[in-house]
């Protein structure tokens, strides 16, 4: 049976993981190839690697990166952030990335969905949404990292991408990002229920039954979190063996 | 030990380039042919799209060459794929190393996505080749297209129906997941492969 994946997001600057961790028995939990490395061994079913990089430096640093990574880690990855071209994605595939994510650029610009579908496949395509519910009840798309808002919402930017040829959608709701208060299972179950590619759930995890609840009551496909398990606030050993006493399809 | 992996215009060769050197080999990325002919194991890669994989192959007589390998050829996902005789994909006639008939996956609720992506189960493991993996180890998967379950299937794996996720007929072998991809279980099977 196709399992849920659990997948740790890291945010790298420069080359280094940003958002301190608690591994002491990393040598260098600021290397994300070491750091990948160990969440590979833990059991994480993929990683996905967003550079928050702003300089000119940007595409050697994370090409670079990306190679390493491609040569230690014996799992998949995705690699997103500032992702703007049919060339910056090529650069990144040949240097062993599995996966890409392409966020405010694809907004700005739809049609590079679909020439990133046509050249590479739909399966290496992730298309990344950060969305936010506002007062009037509606799901409204945000870009550049949280802090433009447009007047786009969630369900129909996700359907039209995905229409274009995008593989996979990695929803963020900023509603629930960082409260550890769960994963929003609304516009969730919206996405996953009516999207004919998977969902990935991010942003509020804090207790293991939010995995839970966001699999069984909102069909995520995977879910993603960060500082929780950087700050092994939840162990993916644990995690994995405690969605498995739920019934739920995990790879052990 | 010689190694090949046949470069062709797939995605993901470099992967399997790379699980290689972690389990300590190392392998000759090329579409030469007498590199390939005098490898002692050749790999068949790939992620993309039938057609244009398989007129790529012929461009390079590669279709003529694979099929009269006589070492052991490990056919990967789209490799795999392509040994067969042929693909829905584009209505792609293929090598013919496997009789098979590579089917695409048709959606029986809503609920399920194609393609599949994601890390499923195997089972009924047959051969050397899944030599110390255990029954139900889950292996990483990404395809919308598939194999029924036949005469030269070694592994099943459960997705709308159960499917052929490896096939192997005398040195040809073939896997519908990803082993450079599939942590300690892949790295088995490739070692398991290199050994035959």
């Amino acid at each position: 049976m196709l399992a849920k994946r659990i997948i740790p997001c890291l945010d790298i600057k420069n080359g280094r993981t940003v958002k301190g961790t608690n591994f002491i028995n990393l040598r260098d939990a600021g290397d994300p190839v070491e750091l990948g490395a160990y969440y590979a061994a833990q059991g994480a079913d993929e990683l996905v690697f967003l550079d928050i990089t702003a300089t000119i430096e940007k595409r050697k640093t994370i090409t670079a990166l990306a190679n390493a990574i491609a040569h230690h880690v014996n799992i998949p990855f995705t690699v997103g952030g500032g992702i703007g071209t049919v060339e910056d994605v090529n650069i990144l595939l040949q240097s062993g990335a599995d996966k890409i994510s392409v966020n405010s650029a694809a907004l700005k610009n739809p049609i590079l969905i679909s020439e990133l579908a046509k050249e590479f496949g739909s399966q290496c395509i992730v298309l990344a949404i950060d969305t936010k519910k506002e007062e009037d009840g509606k799901w409204y798309v945000y870009l550049d990292g949280g802090r433009t808002k447009t007047k786009m919402q969630c369900f129909d930017w996700a359907k039209q991408a995905v229409d274009l040829g995008a593989g996979e959608i990695l929803l963020t709701s900023m509603n629930h990002d960082g409260t550890k208060n769960g994963f929003a299972i609304e516009i969730t179950k919206l996405l996953a229920e009516n999207l004919p590619v998977p969902v990935i759930a991010s942003g509020g995890a804090g207790i293991m039954d939010h995995f839970s609840e966001v699999f069984k009551k909102a069909s995520a496909d995977a879910a993603l979190a960060a500082g929780i398990f950087h700050f092994k606030e939840i162990a993916i050993p644990d995690l994995k063996k405690y969605l498995f006493q739920q019934n739920i399809p995990v790879r052990i | 030990m010689k190694i090949t992996i046949i470069k062709y215009n797939a995605g993901n060769i470099q992967s399997v380039l790379y699980a290689l050197e972690r389990i300590g080999h190392s392998a000759l990325v090329t579409d030469d042919a007498s590199e390939i002919k005098t490898s002692d194991k050749v790999i068949f890669p790939g992620v993309g799209e039938a057609s244009t994989a398989m007129h790529y192959l012929k461009e390079r007589k590669l279709d003529h060459l694979i099929k009269s390998l006589s070492q052991p050829v490990l056919g990967i996902c789209l490799g795999m794929q392509l040994l067969c005789s042929y693909s829905e994909e584009n209505d792609t006639v293929c090598l013919g190393v496997f009789n098979e008939k590579v089917k695409i996956f048709k959606a029986e609720k809503s609920l399920t996505k194609i393609p599949q992506i994601g890390w499923n189960n195997i089972y009924n493991l047959k051969t050397f080749l899944f030599e110390n993996v255990s029954e139900n180890s889950s292996c990483y998967f990404v395809h919308g297209y598939y194999v029924s379950i036949g005469d030269h299937t070694i592994a099943t794996t459960d997705y709308i129906q159960p499917y052929s996720a490896g096939l192997q007929l005398n040195n040809f072998y073939g896997v519908q997941f990803h082993p450079e991809k599939s942590a300690a279980t892949g790295e088995q099977i490739l070692k398991n492969f290199l050994s035959i």
